[in-house]
């Protein structure tokens, strides 16, 4: 099993829902609490699994405003792992997630260091690593009704731009659409293989502008129009 | 990236202490002269071994939950970091019977000092070697992830060791050791040339954009909105940015405190100037090392807004 999101950038409307939610069950999850230091003060920060970020793509008339939620990659050939010198960064054999075992953490920095997507922040109270689970305390949880074993931010998303489910199952939703949609990874040339997928935004046709025209042409129009009929 | 001021310490002492021993001790076993004197080893051991510790001491102060820091050895295998730990630690039983041997049996090259030496010197490049890796290892950071890394760690190490031996062979014996200064004086050119030719490499602009970052290839990518009123994590450990003047100004003050000076310095042969020459070129390694954290550009930072790194 390979267990992961896809993440539609066609709907996604940067409501920053899902990092709400994120924050909300996970502060109370297997690797909470995420602390925030002065939250309500003139600096805070604190440890967020979820963070998104809006990019204008292309130039006008053609360009688009595209909001891009990031959270752990769960990635197949993840460095994070491999760099961890106490053994706390693990990835799980029986369905790829990257897990942070935060009674062994030594807080070195080192798995951020190696992390491209930025997927780990450290705890600013706890001095441990933090990271997205992948809900692993929801999706296994058989005492939630069967359509909500999945993680927060995919329950909570309002444009469902969010879909979780098996990469390696190629009849899963996610493999679909993966395939239907041409998903796309991020910086696929370092080699990670991550398994989180973007959905990039459909083609739709340019929208019309409005360009003035002079009186005269204006005029010409409208007796263009009224000898046709 | 964001310079801890506890591994800049770290890399340039601990550097200096392997460099100092591995060569104070091969010079011993391969017979240089001025160093079949105890005083002179002991001298040399004692600092190297103080350096050294106090480096890697230093080096727990940047972990943010250091009760843990035992761990450490426990990833042999996959992690650079757990093996600098291992061969960190494994080094010391060599140095210290080296260092024994050289109290209770005078600087006589017996079948002990050989067997200690060679092992302490090994395993001191080979910790050199390991902390240079880490660096080296990480793909997501350009500047970091080359050859040129671990070249520059051992030379610099080497050659910072190479001016503190000489220094205190000098203030030790009374007499300067024309093997050992012409080794700092061939060692500060070669540090000098490997520090040149990564300072021209990473000048040149190459690997990812913000376009393969965020997927759209075809298209300019401009970032909008971080999508957060305040920094957080990674803004304050990878957006760490200082001017390019600043940097230029930088490099200059650091190729002349730690190369040129103590070259400049090395042309006499007073006793008193070269001890000077290695503590200036240790202050100079300090701000080389700050530069070799300030100039790394995260691909983190491609997220942020940067159009390439």
């Amino acid at each position: 099993m390979k267990l992961g999101l896809v993440v539609d950038l066609d709907t996604c409307v940067g409501c920053h829902g899902c990092a709400t939610a994120c924050k909300q069950w996970n502060t109370s999850g297997t690797i909470g609490p995420l602390s925030d230091e002065n939250p309500y003060g003139k600096d805070p920060n604190g440890a967020w699994l979820n963070r998104i970020r809006t990019y204008e793509v292309d130039d006008h008339p053609n360009s688009k405003t595209v909001n891009m939620p990031m959270s752990c990659m769960h990635c197949d050939n993840a460095a994070c792992v491999t760099v961890c010198p106490t053994g706390a960064s693990y990835k799980r054999e029986e369905d790829g997630i990257v897990l942070v075992d935060q009674d062994k953490c030594m807080g070195c920095n080192l798995c951020s260091w190696a992390c491209p997507y930025g997927a780990r922040e450290l705890d600013p109270h706890q001095g441990t690593m933090k990271k997205c689970t992948l809900c692993v305390d929801r999706i296994y949880d058989e005492r939630l009704p069967e359509d909500e074993r999945k993680p927060a931010c995919v329950m909570t998303c309002p444009t469902k731009s969010r879909v979780f489910g098996d990469f390696d199952d190629p009849d899963s939703e996610v493999s679909k659409l993966v395939r239907d949609r041409a998903g796309k990874q991020l910086m696929p040339e370092l080699g990670y293989e991550p398994v989180n997928t973007y959905l990039p935004p459909r083609n739709k046709p340019v929208v019309e502008t409005y360009e003035p025209k002079s009186i005269k042409a204006t005029v010409k129009g409208w007796v263009n129009k009224v000898i046709a009929r | 990236m964001h310079p801890a001021f506890s591994v800049l310490v770290f890399t340039v002492m601990s550097g200096a202490g392997y460099g100092l021993i591995t060569l104070m001790i091969l010079g011993h076993l391969l017979g240089v002269p001025q160093l079949q004197d105890s005083n002179v080893l002991l001298s040399g051991g004692i600092l190297g071994f103080v350096l050294i510790s106090g480096g890697l001491l230093s080096s727990t102060l940047h972990l943010a939950n250091p009760k843990n820091a035992w761990r450490s050895f426990s990833r042999f295998k996959t992690s650079w970091l757990s093996r600098e730990a291992v061969f960190a630690v494994l080094f010391y039983p060599f140095v210290l019977a080296y260092l024994a041997n050289v109290w209770f049996n005078g600087a006589e090259v017996n079948g002990a000092a050989v067997v200690a030496g060679y092992g302490a010197a090994a395993l001191a490049m080979v910790t050199l070697f390991c902390t240079s890796m880490i660096y080296a290892s990480l793909k997501t950071i350009r500047q970091w992830n080359t050859s040129l890394t671990p070249v520059n760690y051992i030379a610099l190490g080497l050659m910072s060791g190479s001016l503190l031996l000489a220094a205190v062979q000098a203030t030790v014996a009374g007499d300067l050791s024309s093997v050992l200064h012409n080794l700092a004086i061939g060692l500060v050119i070669l540090g000098a040339a490997v520090k040149l030719i990564y300072l021209f490499w990473i000048g040149k602009p190459a690997g990812s954009t913000i376009n393969t970052a965020t997927g759209f290839t075809q298209a300019s990518v401009r970032l909008l909105d971080q999508g957060h009123t305040a920094n957080g994590f990674l803004n304050n450990e990878f957006g760490y940015t200082v001017e390019a003047n600043r940097l230029m100004r930088l490099r200059v003050l650091m190729v002349g405190i730690a190369f040129v000076l103590p070259f400049l310095l090395l042309l006499t042969s007073s006793a008193g100037l070269l001890a000077l020459a290695a503590i200036l070129t240790i202050i100079g390694l300090l701000v080389e090392r700050w530069l070799f954290f300030a100039e790394a550009r995260h691909v983190v930072r491609l997220f942020h807004g940067d159009q390439r790194v």
